[in-house]
């Protein structure tokens, strides 16, 4: 793709970044912060694509050591985050379990 | 690539869109988190399955041993260790980062255009940084090294000199195609990580955390540009725009300014040693024992638990939950009061205390939690300090002016529970801690809140 095409592309992911963030609650910014951390696991792609076309020990030991790597960031990030989750669903149903709807009915985000 | 690998790429960039405005709201968080899983997932798959790539077996089983060497690690880390391991997966993170740019070095007579040599130079040096920067973050948090700021005379020519050092050997290695020079600007880069992060206090690492995960955001974008790869640049530059308002937001609950937190404690730390000897002087404290502490609550109509660093270091929120749960049987209305930066992590303590779990309708958000105050009998400050300090509220000259906090001083009984004396990681001296209606109850917050359940249940 030509530059021009790369930097739209760069430019409105920015754009996006700073909207879907800009009005989070302080409760979630730790599970947020996980949560983005995985996504930059998606260099295991790179990883992989360097890997897949390495030619010699130092190439392929790079992209090797590479993918170890950012396979530990993905998927690390996306399960820690599921834990971090998990607990306030968890708490979630045991209260919709004990007090019905009637807490609900007022709209306040479970957090 | 073939068609139907771009179609993959730009799911899962959607994917990773919907991943991240599902994070931002409590209801949909869990499966925001499981569609960027997904997204992820999916990409990773059509990659390894694209024809023509070579060493199939051997990325696979790389793949095996990071998946195997990550779960344990994320399933069995305790919840109060989770700041430390997200700095750790976002350093490995940069790592991987690090490590593809200076494949792209190796090849460097491939790349043919100047902005992508600069390119792969950004993301060997902002890498690199990302990498070495959150082990010692990971190091600090885990307590393998002192959580204090580490202040050198010095330091910071050195640091800036290393800066400009691994900048320098970045262009001339652009410039030059030569591989020595890339290694050694890595090198450089590398050590600049260490330095950046030796001297930023403990309580300030999750701004730094957030700061050096927008980085590794910012470096997988740059290698996406590198490698012509639309998804590297979508994710990576989410990731980095999103981290950086994200550092903003934290930074801004703290009430601090990015720049002082990167730059060392506030204006140095003898400054704020001698104010806090000036303001403390000989003012007398008033401490007590369990016993008295348990009538004073025992007693009470309205009681506010506000929790803070020490808590979640004691690991003392089962214990404190067994105490509000003994209150409430005795009919004192309980609530906790949550600062936004209450724990090691912004929300950190909301995490906590639901593993110990704390009913939603208890917790209270700081501008909840506020008007309540007045009305309070007893507020149980439990390893807190810097969050319930009213100088950021009255005093104009102080360091931390401006910063929101709880309003404890509002309650009838303020029962302080510290290890000891020293202020807060700010440096700044309390003087809520010598006011009259204040009572100090020394020790590990854990054993406080046990022997306070001991003493109420004996009344």
């Amino acid at each position: 793709m030509n530059n021009v095409g790369l930097l739209t592309i760069f430019m409105l992911s920015i754009f996006v970044g700073f909207e879907v963030i800009s009005k989070v609650s302080a409760v979630l910014h730790t599970p947020l912060m996980s949560g983005a951390n995985a996504i930059h696991g998606i260099i295991l792609v790179g990883a992989i694509l360097i890997t897949g076309s390495a030619q010699g020990g130092i190439q392929l030991t790079l992209g090797v050591v590479a993918i170890v790597l950012a396979t530990g960031n993905m998927v690390g990030g996306f399960v820690v985050t599921d834990r971090m989750l998990e607990m306030f669903k968890g708490r979630n149903k045991a209260k919709a379990a004990v007090a019905a709807d009637a807490k609900d009915a007022d709209g306040r985000p479970i957090t | 690539m073939s068609t139907a690998t771009q179609v993959a790429y730009f799911v899962t960039s959607l994917c990773f869109i919907l991943a991240l405005k599902g994070l931002s709201s409590p209801k949909t968080a869990r499966n925001g988190n499981l569609i960027g899983a997904f997204g992820a997932t999916l990409a990773v798959v059509v990659t390894v399955a694209q024809r023509g790539l070579g060493h199939r077996p051997l990325i696979i089983g790389a793949i095996v041993v990071g998946t195997a060497l990550a779960i344990p690690a994320a399933r069995l880390v305790k919840m109060t260790a989770i700041p430390q391991m997200v700095a750790l997966f976002n350093g490995v993170g940069g790592g991987a980062a690090m490590l593809v740019a200076l494949d792209e070095y190796v090849r460097l007579h491939t790349v043919d255009s100047t902005a992508a040599a600069i390119a792969v130079a950004f993301t060997a040096i902002v890498g690199s940084v990302s990498f070495t920067g959150s082990l010692i973050t990971f190091a600090k948090l885990q307590e393998l090294m002192t959580g204090r700021p580490i202040l050198v005379p010095g330091a910071q020519i050195v640091t800036c000199a290393v800066g400009l050092g691994a900048v320098g050997c970045g262009i001339a290695a652009v410039a030059a195609s030569s591989v020595p020079l890339a290694v050694i600007c890595t090198g450089l880069s590398l050590v600049l990580g260490v330095l950046f992060v030796l001297p930023v206090g403990g309580a300030d690492v999750p701004v730094v955390i957030s700061l050096l995960n927008a980085f590794t955001g910012l470096t997988v974008a740059a290698s996406g540009y590198v490698l012509d790869n639309t998804l590297l640049i979508v994710a990576g530059t989410l990731v980095g725009a999103s981290g950086t308002m994200l550092t903003q937001l934290m930074a801004r609950a703290m009430g601090r300014r990015i720049t002082g937190v990167l730059f060392g404690a506030f204006s140095g730390p003898s400054t704020a040693g001698s104010t806090a000897e000036v303001v403390s002087g000989d003012r007398a404290v008033r401490s007590a024992g369990a016993d008295d502490i348990a009538i004073l609550l025992a007693y009470a109509r309205k009681v506010a638990i506000v929790p803070g660093y020490g808590l979640a270091v004691a690991q003392a929120q089962h214990t404190c939950r067994e105490l509000v749960d003994l209150l409430e049987s005795r009919g004192v209305q309980v609530f906790y009061a949550i600062h936004p930066v209450a724990g090691r992590m912004p929300g950190h303590m909301n995490v906590l205390l639901a593993e110990a779990n704390v009913p939603y309708e208890q917790l209270k958000e700081m501008d909840d939690a506020n008007p309540e105050f007045s009305s309070t009998d007893v507020a149980v400050v439990v390893g807190a300090n810097d969050v319930v300090n009213p100088a950021a509220r009255d005093s104009v000259g102080s360091p931390i002016f401006g910063m929101p906090i709880l309003n404890v001083d509002e309650a009838a009984n303020v029962v302080f529970m510290k290890r000891s004396m020293r202020p807060g990681f700010a440096g700044i001296d309390n003087a809520l801690l010598y006011h009259p209606k204040t009572t100090l109850f020394f020790g590990d917050a854990k054993d406080s809140l046990s022997k306070l359940v001991a003493a109420i249940k004996n009344l």
